[in-house]
């Protein structure tokens, strides 16, 4: 039998000035297998075509579909509808990115930022000659870092991070997460002092409390709680 | 020094153009003096827990860390200097901990709201370790200077008349139960930070760790508990002798 569901959400427009924040509520039918990403887009096509959201993959790939989920950073496209018993959902747009409107947030210029911030590319040993073979790197080290390389971006991460709540320079797990990317990978020829100069602050790995949020919400489930445990062992060591 | 510091101030980079190593040194002092005061309050938990055993085996223990097999009789000095020593730690911990805090109506209000919505664990473990150790900051305080300064009132009686007469129990239990809850979270906290126990599945030995402290943490605040009731006790038994000190009644004829 299918139930009725009430999802909340916040809507607001910042860049209306005639806009303020208010708390839409919208009562819809659910079908089986329903995530909240189908919920949403049934609200947007027959509710409330002015509600905003973002998706692009509804596959848990692309991490665009990120948003506070009764209190929790999720994935509305891998959040099912039947999870909550009393039918009723919240959502919110994630903090800590800039509001575009209602449930839509710009995580894409803070990723950029943060990719900037950390080189968040190899900085290779040497020139790649071509012509010859590539050098072996062993399995379990290239296992490690395709590992890491699973980040999506989706900043569930940062949402959910208390110290990225309270202190918008923090370089989030995301950023700690990559810089370890690097840091393992044989073919980059920077030194754990280099990785210092990049996040060795309180703005950096120093910022980190431990809240393992991060870990605990990550769609992906990076092993953030060891990574970064690992990389503030090397940064207090250079 | 002073020009250093203002090149540092101004451009966030050394002379060198490197980053300061301070804040490397500052986060391993705050976990390296949260540990030593976590391992001085699981000793001195226990070892106050000795009025469990009778107010001999209590005395006994005062009189040990006065050093009575060193100096005849003991003195009550090496207590002071024990308590300042610690009250040291205790303060340069405070201070590199306050960093963390939320400093401003905003951040408490973003910190507040965060945790109450998204109702995670560990996050909440930590809402704890900061009321506490804010708690700690005043009780702590209280308690380290009353033992610099009067060394000489533990015993059996001494500290009895102080927890019931001197109307000390209502600190020493709230300062009990924030000091347990500040070092188990923070226990657990600098295991998870450090990765100690990692081993080759984080999340399993996370949940391990977790458990062990949270069990161990209970069974502290009910020694804890029940050192405190019996200190009361006796303290409530001795009201009408108050300032009387505890002698050992031997039975050599």
């Amino acid at each position: 039998m299918s139930r009725e569901i009430t999802i909340t959400a916040l809507k607001y427009n910042p860049s209306d000035k005639n806009s303020k924040p208010t708390f839409a509520e919208y009562k819809l039918t659910e079908t089986p297998g329903m995530t909240l990403y189908i919920a949403l887009t049934k609200i947007k096509a027959s509710i409330d075509h002015d509600l905003s959201s973002d998706f692009v993959c509804r596959a848990g790939i692309c991490g665009a579909c990120g948003m506070i989920i009764n209190g929790k950073p999720r994935l509305a496209c891998k959040t099912l509808t039947s999870e909550f018993k009393d039918g009723k959902i919240e959502l919110l747009p994630l903090p800590t990115f800039k509001l575009i409107k209602d449930l839509s947030v710009d995580t894409g210029s803070w990723m950029k930022n943060m990719s900037i911030r950390v080189n968040s590319w190899i900085e290779a040993k040497e020139q790649t000659d071509i012509t010859k073979i590539e050098k072996i790197v062993e399995p379990e080290v290239a296992q490690e870092v395709f590992e890491l390389d699973r980040c999506i971006e989706c900043g569930l991460c940062v949402a959910s991070c208390s110290t990225a709540i309270m202190r918008k320079d923090f370089v989030g797990a995301v950023g700690l997460n990559r810089v370890a990317r690097f840091q393992i990978d044989p073919h980059d020829k920077r030194t754990d002092s280099d990785f210092y100069e990049i996040i060795g602050d309180d703005e950096g790995i120093f910022g980190c409390m431990s809240l393992l949020a991060c870990e605990d919400h990550c769609p992906k489930n990076l092993p953030l709680q060891s990574k970064i445990a690992y990389m503030r062992r090397k940064m207090v060591k250079v | 020094m002073l020009q250093d510091n203002i090149v540092e101030s101004i451009l966030g980079k050394t002379t060198q153009k490197r980053k300061s190593k301070i804040p490397a040194k500052l986060d391993f002092l705050q976990s390296a003096t949260g540990l030593i005061l976590a391992i001085f309050i699981i000793f001195h938990l226990l070892f106050e827990a000795s009025i469990l055993f009778g107010k001999d085996s209590m005395y006994a223990i005062t009189k040990m860390f006065e050093l009575d097999f060193f100096i005849k009789g003991g003195s009550p000095i090496f207590i002071s200097i024990l308590a300042f020593i610690i009250f040291a730690i205790f303060i340069f911990h405070a201070f590199l901990a306050m960093r963390k805090f939320p400093n401003s109506y905003r951040e408490y209000l973003r910190l507040k709201t965060h945790a109450k919505l998204m109702k995670h664990s560990d996050t909440n473990l930590w809402i704890i370790q900061i009321t506490t150790g804010f708690m700690l900051f005043f009780l702590g305080s209280i308690h380290l200077y009353t033992m610099l300064t009067q060394p000489a009132n533990i015993g059996p009686f001494a500290s009895s008349d102080r927890v019931y007469s001197d109307m000390f129990w209502p600190m020493y239990l709230m300062l009990l139960i924030s000091v347990v809850l500040h070092a188990g979270v923070g226990i657990y906290r600098l295991i998870m930070k450090w990765g100690w126990f990692d081993g080759k599945n984080p999340k399993e030995n996370r949940l391990r760790t977790r458990k062990i402290i949270k069990i161990i943490t209970i069974i502290y605040l009910i020694i804890g508990l029940f050192s405190l009731i019996t200190y009361i006790k006796i303290g409530y038994e001795h009201r009408d002798s108050y300032g009387e000190r505890y002698k050992v009644i031997t039975n050599e004829n």
